[in-house]
């Protein structure tokens, strides 16, 4: 009776302290959900959801504060994407959420006067220049997130649309007429 | 005939319509007042251009340049003046503009000086970059640059294929090309095997050209191969021939190279022997039109001749016909505009017309029947990449290797509800490809946003440290002060430097006190009233007087 207490008490401590000791050396750091989420968001960083940035925004959603459907420039697409990564059903962007084609930003270089603010807030640092020299923008780097549009004191800075061209055309979803069976 | 040759699986035998075509030698079209050159010729990056509106350009002079690794020159089919580099019609699915130099020839046709490359000799690599800069690119419809596939490191091509198939219909060009200008041909696959090192040498050509045959095995040297495959299309697809030749599979998501050979086309071969043996960049490339036309036959233009002036030396399309297709009817598009110029890439124009092209009927509900699979060259499932494109589902669609399919068209040729396959298939990879770019794109963003954040972080800290180090520092010397106050007066320096302040300050108050109005000396009476009046009414209003400082804001 006792023997067969102590063996199990024994496994049972054995066992737990495996646990235990597996517990601390493959100790998942980050929230695997997070990361995920955040892959699927568009980076942007934006902030059009309210979230300083996209990662802020996964982990609130992540932890159950923030709905899915508040990302713009991920679009419906986006939506779907999340919602099947958690489980729940898609719904349309949320209200006064608009998704916009991509853009860029461009800075009128005739106007710009140096000032350095729009280079504090673009959260990619895809704007160049210094104090009192003229600023411009890598547009390969562009998220057009639209942040640097409110800070510039001289209104400088417009989005344009990126337009497509041979090399970003793509192929339409094929169009065909279904012979109709009487 | 020694060499066994191994067949694919699949295929199809549709109508030749070559005769049409391939009659007639090959006519060399004369000069025209007016060029459209894209900058975009080839697969890989665009062209930077080298001329601005306004310049005066040679024949053979390089307007674009190469840009990044997989890029190719462009040049000025003749003498003239650039009139604009500006977006253009091209000839394109899309129907979409690029950019493009438009230049007016001024009909002298003036080359600038070609030197001809001593390939023998030439460091491998210079050669390359001279290749590139000759804006070599294959012209068997893929157009990717020639000087990247002529090289051999880290590739260990044993075998050279040339590819005189030519399976798609209506096309004769290079049937043609390999009748009239064999022995330039096989000059060309000469530099191509020097500068590959390939122990052997296949030129693969169908076997319904026999003229084509007889005059390649007439120029071909005794370590030239020239082999008849059996006619079925696509065997000019570059990894079909590769297997009916040497029976070596590409292995999925790979390249010929991958099983030690390298394909060009023949024109690309003529092409190369021009360069080399002549100095002469890519001006010209020989195109098939036909179809609905006058005179159909194979024309020599050169790049960037409208295809209206195209269809015209053909005599023009004939009354009735309803539309132009770039390339053969099995992998060709409807070109949008004939506005559009000759490129590289552009092999033949046929007119269409509703007898030789009719209407395509309805399409029915797939009812799973197999036919394109059996048709299908690559062995692939053209009905399961169906059903996953259709719905969009475009991870499934490449888990059945979306991404091996040539776009051959055999399954739509074969599908009995006629349903437009190869549509679909290009429709998912370019949803693919655009959703890759948009990844990468997030990626890049992610990175360069945590490094602002990094950064930011890091400067506040460097800031604080600072503070904290400035702060330490003048607690220090307030300690030191409070100690020893004695020592501090003592210190000679300070003391030097005080003295000169306190004598400097002092010069400054006497000179002041000296100065005197110099206006206020012999004046009359009755100005020296007014004076004394004002110096009253300053005095009684309490004002700032002349003798001391201008009152001050608190500081």
């Amino acid at each position: 009776m006792f023997s067969a207490i102590l063996v199990m008490a024994g496994i049972g401590l054995v066992l737990g302290g495996v646990l235990g000791w597996a517990s601390i050396k493959f100790r998942v750091d980050d929230d695997p959900l997070v990361e995920k989420i955040d892959a699927i968001l568009p980076q942007t960083q934006c902030g059009q959801c309210g979230f300083p940035g996209c990662k802020p925004y996964a982990e609130a959603i992540a932890k159950g504060e923030a709905d899915i459907n508040k990302c713009p420039p991920g679009g419906e697409e986006g939506v779907k994407h999340l919602a099947e990564l958690l489980g729940v059903e898609p719904k349309p962007l949320g209200e006064g959420l608009e998704a916009k084609p991509k853009a860029v930003a461009v800075i009128d270089e005739n106007m710009c006067i140096g000032c350095t603010l729009c280079i504090q807030a673009c959260p990619v640092d895809a704007i160049v220049g210094a104090a009192k020299q003229m600023h411009v923008i890598v547009a390969d780097q562009c998220t057009g997130c639209e942040l640097c549009l409110p800070p510039c004191p001289v209104d400088c800075i417009h989005m344009e649309v990126i337009k497509e061209d041979v090399a970003t055309w793509k192929w339409r979803y094929p169009i065909h007429m279904m012979k109709r069976v009487e | 005939m020694s060499r066994k040759l191994f067949t694919c699986n699949g295929g199809v035998h549709p109508e030749g319509h070559k005769d049409a075509s391939s009659g007639t030698p090959i006519v060399i079209l004369p000069l025209l007042p007016r060029y459209v050159v894209p900058l975009r010729q080839h697969i890989g990056a665009p062209a930077r251009a080298l001329v601005r509106a306004g310049d005066a350009v040679l024949r053979g002079q390089m307007i674009g340049a190469a840009e990044g690794y997989v890029s190719t020159a462009a040049h000025a089919p003749t003498s003239g003046r650039v009139v604009a580099v500006e977006p253009h019609e091209v000839p394109h699915p899309s129907g979409l503009t690029d950019l493009c130099v438009v230049i007016e020839s001024d009909g002298l046709d003036q080359a600038v000086e070609f030197q001809p490359l001593d390939w023998r000799n030439l460091d491998p690599s210079a050669l390359r970059n001279r290749i590139r800069d000759l804006g070599l690119a294959g012209l068997g419809g893929a157009v990717f640059p020639s000087f990247i596939k002529l090289n051999p490191e880290g590739a260990g091509i044993d075998t050279l294929i040339l590819n005189g198939a030519e399976c798609e219909p209506w096309i004769t060009c290079d049937d043609r090309l390999m009748r009239e200008r064999a022995a330039e041909i096989l000059q060309g696959v000469a530099v191509m095997r020097h500068m590959l090192g390939a122990r052997e040498v296949l030129i693969g050509i169908e076997d319904n050209k026999p003229e084509a045959l007889a005059a390649m095995r007439a120029a071909a040297a005794a370590d030239v191969e020239v082999v008849a495959v059996p006619t079925l299309y696509p065997t000019g697809g570059g990894k079909q021939l590769t297997y009916i030749l040497t029976g070596r599979e590409t292995p999925t998501g790979g390249r010929s190279t991958d099983v030690g050979v390298q394909v060009f086309n023949v024109g690309t071969a003529y092409a190369l022997h021009r360069a080399v043996a002549l100095g002469e960049p890519m001006l010209s490339r020989v195109v098939t039109v036909t179809g609905h036309v006058a005179a159909p036959g194979n024309y020599e233009a050169r790049l960037g001749t409208p295809i209206t002036d195209l269809l015209l030396a053909a005599g023009g399309a004939l009354p009735g016909s309803i539309g132009k297709l770039v390339g053969g009817p099995m992998m060709g598009f409807d070109l949008e505009d004939n506005a559009a110029p000759l490129t590289k890439a552009v092999n033949c124009i046929i007119v269409k017309h509703s007898s030789l092209f009719p209407a395509k009927p309805a399409v029915l509900p797939c009812i799973r029947c197999g036919a394109c699979a059996r048709a299908c060259p690559a062995d692939l499932q053209p009905f399961e990449m169906y059903w996953f494109a259709r719905a969009k589902d475009f991870g499934k669609a490449q888990s059945y290797d979306l991404f091996d399919c040539i776009e051959c068209g055999c399954c739509s040729f074969v599908c009995p509800s006629h349903i437009p396959l190869v549509d679909f298939f290009r429709f998912a990879k370019s949803e693919i490809w655009e959703r890759e770019r948009h990844k990468h794109d997030a990626d890049q963003a992610r990175a360069r946003h945590e490094f602002k954040e990094f950064r930011l972080e890091r400067e506040k800290q460097e800031k604080a440290e600072k503070l904290a180090a400035k702060v330490a520092e003048n607690k220090a010397r307030d300690a030191a002060a409070a100690a020893g106050v004695a020592e501090t007066a003592a210190d000679p320096e300070a003391e030097r430097k005080k003295a000169i302040l306190q004598a400097a300050l002092d010069r400054a108050k006497k000179a002041r006190e000296g100065v005197t109005p110099r206006n206020t000396e012999n004046l009359p009476p009755a100005v020296e009233k007014q004076i004394s009046e004002i110096e009253a009414r300053r005095a009684e209003s309490g004002a700032a007087q002349p003798e001391t400082d201008p009152p001050r804001a608190e500081s």
